[in-house]
């Protein structure tokens, strides 16, 4: 009986989901799908919430005042995103705070790119142009995806990212019409952002045990080699109209297929990098970890405070 | 694990005089003057809105998503209460 009755409540969901019909969070839904957005939604929180730490590095060293106010509206709004993040995690009944700790714990996983320094001026432009054009890429399909608050957090993510992208790029292309010196800091730049952008979009599909369910849930839309080619497409003729250069001697059009050929990644590189090995992981968790610690007495304050505040007004 | 966890609020924005306040997401605040300034900070950065309402979340009810069907269910089979249910001469006017 109770068999059957699940058995019956999943083919309704999966009925929902065929007809484009949103899940919203007190409607039914297989623990799966709900474990599935959790740790896909927290993941990507951490992301936002990370990806602060290479950019932050910058904002008192920025060339200029435009510059700087650019930097700092940009790394507020990261912030924002992984409230937005956090928020529609918790819709889903997750501990906001357990989610966090996992994340401290190395338990959860944040995206690998923020695991890469950013080592000149320049590379705040490529993470710009190329990071957040990734990531956008790939939050564009998220803004159709089947959990209500996950779909509409991405709607407004992606208004906002769009200024995100065209910074870094206009950065880039100063970069590039300056110095022989500048253009060569933007060409390193794109140098080492490439691969490691390209990276972001995860494992090729035939690698990716957990992607036909997420696209059978329409949680995912396309797929990480469909995003990827779709990034490659859109940013390699961005690079030529600046001058650079991208670093894949393998890289030319293919008339047959409409699409740039490219050459394979380097997933042992990918791998390293997700399994702690990058040049900065322990220093991104450990920033966190730290900010979380030092500011505890800030929240305790601040409850401190409301609690005198109520008491007050009530007495 | 942090022992005194903030109240969770929801946020409500009138993004434009003559318009209702619409549910644009949540957040975690001490009270409601923390709630309100945050809900600025990360809610109407672009200008979009001139109102903000924060309610602490623990105080919004609604109904059971499950029983839907049968608790919408009297609205959907009275049709008698749209006009379109009625027939009226061709050719009346201001009706
Ligand atoms: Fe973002
Ligand atoms: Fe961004």
């Amino acid at each position: 009986m109770r068999v059957l009755e699940s058995v019956e409540l999943e083919q309704k969901f999966q009925d929902k989901i065929d007809k484009e019909i949103k899940i919203e969070p007190n409607d039914w839904m297989p623990d799966a799908y709900r474990k599935t957005l959790i740790r896909q939604m927290s993941q990507h929180a951490h992301s936002e919430v990370v990806g602060m730490l290479p950019e932050a590095n910058w904002i008192t060293r920025a060339p200029n005042l435009r510059r700087k106010a650019v930097l700092l509206a940009k790394v507020q709004d990261e912030a924002g995103h992984g409230l937005y993040l956090y928020s529609a995690t918790e819709t889903l009944g997750a501990d906001r705070e357990a989610t966090i700790d996992d994340l401290h714990s190395g338990k959860a996983k944040y995206s690998s790119i923020f695991n890469y320094p950013a080592v000149s001026w320049a590379d705040i432009g490529a993470i710009g142009w190329l990071v957040d054009g990734a990531a956008i890429m790939n939050q564009v399909a998220l803004c159709r995806c089947s959990y209500g608050p996950y779909a509409r957090a991405m709607v407004k993510i992606c208004k906002e990212e769009s200024f995100h992208q065209r910074q870094g790029y206009e950065l880039l292309t100063t970069l590039a019409n300056g110095s022989p010196e500048q253009k060569q800091l933007a060409q390193e730049a794109l140098n080492r952002f490439w691969w490691p952008a390209l990276m972001m979009f995860g494992p090729n599909d035939d690698e990716s045990p957990n992607s036909a369910q997420s696209m059978k849930w329409k949680i995912k839309r396309l797929s990480n080699d469909e995003l990827r080619q779709n990034f490659i497409d859109a940013t390699v003729p961005q690079a030529e109209l600046i001058g650079l250069k991208v670093p894949d001697p393998n890289l030319k059009w293919n008339e047959e297929t409409g699409h740039y050929d490219f050459s394979p990644i380097n997933w042992d590189e990918f791998w390293q990098v997700v399994g702690g090995n990058g040049p900065c992981n322990k220093q991104r968790v450990d920033a966190r970890r730290k900010a979380k610690e030092n500011g505890l007495w800030v929240r305790e304050a601040a409850m401190a405070f409301a609690e005198k505040r109520a008491s007050r007004k009530s007495a | 694990m942090s022992t005194n966890e903030w109240p969770l609020w929801e946020v409500f924005i009138r993004s434009k005089q003559g318009l209702n306040h619409k549910h644009v997401g949540s957040l975690r605040a001490a009270d409601s003057t923390m709630a309100l300034d945050n809900a600025r900070d990360v809610y109407t950065r672009r200008s979009e809105g001139i109102s903000i309402w924060v309610v602490e979340s623990n105080y919004v009810h609604a109904n059971d998503p499950a029983d839907a069907d049968a608790y919408f269910e009297p609205s959907d089979t009275k049709i008698f209460r749209h006009p379109t249910f009625y027939e009226v001469h061709e050719g009346i006017k201001h009706m």
